[in-house]
């Protein structure tokens, strides 16, 4: 389900979804209950898609000051997933909500985020799906187009993916890296794990630790904005250097350091990651 | 959003955190005018958003109306560290007797608020949290709780604060936390917290930054921002609605997505080219942000060359081509654009700008050869962009 499907966006995108082949079951705007869009019934509550089409997924596409909310209200009608596309939550709600679904079974991807793509299966957000195919490249991103930029550059070598997952460029979002490289490492679909990181906060960090002791399968890695000034909101809400904290060099090493290989470009990232699948097929 | 000495404490005084008496001044006169009202001594502090005030001479305590008129005359328009003094504040001077320091973080690591505590205040925190991170009582909340008594006495014992002021540093923590919620900052810091004398507690400086999402709920935090403060091509870019940043070198960056830009600065630094902007035209972006985004980069007079590096997801490349066609129409552009259109209708976009036969635009089909290209225009000397030594400069 899509809360915001009758918005210009959240129509755009969610008929594009279902296009793809994503069951696109229902949308939730207040007071619109009882319209289509396209054929794809409207609920005013969440609870009320929910019971209506067992949705067990919803795609929160409402504006920032709304947003928190939506995700809360698909967490309280017990979907099993929420991925959130909207920028420029407040940082304050995304702490109460983050805290809430933490201590619940509902999983957050985002906010601030172009959502997953699991190619030939199902599409839910806004990656432009046609630029990937199926493969055995997991994608795991803060960045929507420096995303793309990667994942094309493997599809043009000839390799395709598994799931490309946008975790959002927030300070606070609902999955990590750590996350979604676990599933990544559990999906048997998943050969060679891409992630691609990005100035500000210390996951990369986090998630360098935690691949030295729990991820067989080999990792290549990107961080974007080794020129990024300290202090500066480069784009992104979460993408600031604080101090001397969260630059790309600290992180780059930190991978580095745990064998992770870095590409210093979006180009050789690439490369190192269909010379890895090329020599795992051999 | 980072707000100014004054401006946080204005915060404060409407949470009930105590601070000192104070008025902002712009000029001498009125510099003198708040000394005449508060009373004699009093401090005559620089208001710029960069630490180090004191060290450069931006912080003047005056015992009479000469000494006030001479220090806000000295300090107004000084330089302090590439910031210029275009506001004071003259504060009712406050006898030292204790210096602690105090601030409540949105922790993104932790996923939480933390609050700090230390007797060590009146020196840079991290200096301290270095030498001795025991001197320091850290500890988190939970946002859904909120702040209790039962932290702010575990903070004060642990930090080893005085027994006869427990009790107004422990509610002044309890009205920093009110603060930090109530105004959506990001950061809260008080350095020094003073007790006086007379042993009243008092936040003698005040470090507020503001989460900028969440401007919509607070109008009048909104409304301080301060015109000296902001990089004047920052703030036009703002007011087109272009995110932007402003660096140092020569070569104008465009792109769509942060992470990308981000990237496309890297590449260009490892080119050997020095990037003179990050500008994120974003998802989607439109003809018309195009022709904005030209204009902002190309205020910039060190501009010598600019590079457009889109990969089209959404955005499409061909509304992007035809943004540019128009930008030159408009615009009497000077300087080589290179620009790299890849993804969606990046055929078209490139057939747009091959007939427009723009002069002085070259077009590149990867970023790397893109980034290659632009710094060669400059006349800087390519580096192999796969040397990661050039990364880190």
């Amino acid at each position: 389900m899509v809360s915001g499907l009758t918005g210009r966006e959240g129509t755009f995108h969610g008929l594009n979804n279902r296009s793809y082949g994503t069951s696109l079951v229902a949308g939730v705007t207040p007071k619109k209950g009882g319209q289509d869009v396209e054929g794809v019934p409207v609920f005013d509550t969440a609870h009320a898609a929910v019971a209506e089409t067992g949705a067990n997924t919803s795609m929160v596409f409402v504006p920032p000051r709304f947003a928190a909310d939506a995700i809360l209200e698909a967490a309280d009608a017990a979907v099993d997933l929420v991925i959130c596309i909207t920028e420029g939550i407040p940082a304050h709600d995304m702490l109460r909500v983050y805290t809430h679904l933490k201590r619940g079974s509902t999983r957050l991807i985002g906010p601030n985020c172009p959502g997953v793509l699991s190619p030939g299966k199902a599409n839910v957000g806004i990656i432009p799906a046609h630029f990937f195919s199926e493969g055995g490249v997991g994608l795991v991103s803060r960045s929507g187009t420096l995303t793309y930029q990667i994942g094309n550059e493997i599809a043009q070598k000839g390799f395709g993916n598994s799931s490309i997952v946008g975790i959002g460029g927030d300070p606070i979002v609902g999955s990590s890296f750590i996350d979604v490289i676990a599933e990544f490492e559990a999906d048997p679909e998943t050969e060679l794990i891409v992630m691609c990181g990005e100035i500000g906060g210390d996951e990369e960090e986090r998630t360098a630790d935690y691949i030295a002791e729990h991820v067989t399968k080999p990792v290549v890695a990107y961080i974007a904005g080794f020129t990024a000034p300290p202090g500066k909101t480069m784009g992104h809400a979460g993408a600031i250097v604080s101090g001397s904290k969260g630059t790309a060099v600290a992180k780059a090493e930190a991978l580095e350091a745990k064998g992770v290989r870095v590409g210093r470009t979006p180009t050789e990232v690439a490369e190192i990651a269909v010379e890895t699948l090329a020599a795992s097929t051999a | 959003m980072d707000l100014l000495e004054y401006q946080g404490k204005q915060l404060f005084k409407a949470h009930g955190v105590p601070v000192p008496d104070g008025r902002p001044a712009s000029t001498v006169s009125e510099a003198v005018e708040a000394g005449e009202d508060l009373g004699y001594p009093v401090v005559v502090k620089a208001q710029v958003l960069i630490g180090g005030r004191g060290k450069a001479g931006g912080i003047k305590v005056a015992g009479d109306r000469d000494e006030l008129e001479a220090h806000a005359g000295a300090i107004l328009g000084m330089d302090i560290r590439g910031f210029t003094v275009q506001e004071l504040y003259v504060e009712r001077a406050s006898d030292i007797a204790e210096e602690y320091y105090a601030a409540i973080v949105f922790d993104r690591s932790a996923k939480a608020p933390m609050a700090m505590l230390s007797k060590q205040g009146g020196m840079d925190i991290e200096a301290v949290a270095d030498e001795d991170p025991s001197a320091i009582a850290v500890l988190h909340i939970d946002p859904l709780i909120g702040f209790g008594d039962f932290h702010a006495r575990r903070l004060c014992f642990e930090a080893g604060i005085a027994a006869d002021v427990l009790a107004p540093v422990g509610a002044m923590l309890a009205k920093l936390y009110e603060t930090f919620v109530a105004e959506d900052a990001m950061l809260v810091e008080v350095n020094p917290l003073l007790v006086t004398g007379d042993r009243q507690v008092v936040a003698l400086d005040a470090k507020v930054t503001v989460d900028a999402n969440a401007l919509y709920r607070h109008p009048e935090t909104a409304g301080l921002r301060n015109a000296g403060a902001e990089d004047p091509q920052e703030m036009m870019a703002r007011q087109k609605g272009l995110t932007f940043v402003a660096l140092d070198g020569n070569i104008g960056i465009l792109g769509n997505g942060a992470g990308l830009v981000m990237s496309t600065l890297d590449v260009v630094a490892q080119a050997g080219g020095r990037p003179a902007n990050f500008l994120d035209a974003g998802g989607g972006s439109k003809a018309e942000a195009i022709v904005d985004a030209v204009e902002v980069i190309l205020s910039n007079p060190r501009v010598e060359a600019v590079l457009f590096n889109i990969f089209g997801g959404i955005t499409r490349c061909d509304e992007v081509a035809r943004g540019l066609v128009t930008a030159f129409d408009q615009i009497d552009v000077k300087v080589p654009f290179v620009v790299r259109l890849d993804g969606t209708n990046d055929q078209e976009g490139r057939a747009i700008l091959a007939d427009a036969a723009l002069p002085n635009v070259w077009i590149e089909q990867t970023m790397l050869g893109a980034a290659a290209r632009v710094v060669e225009l400059v006349g800087g000397s390519p580096s192999d962009v796969h040397e990661p030594q050039a990364a880190g400069a």
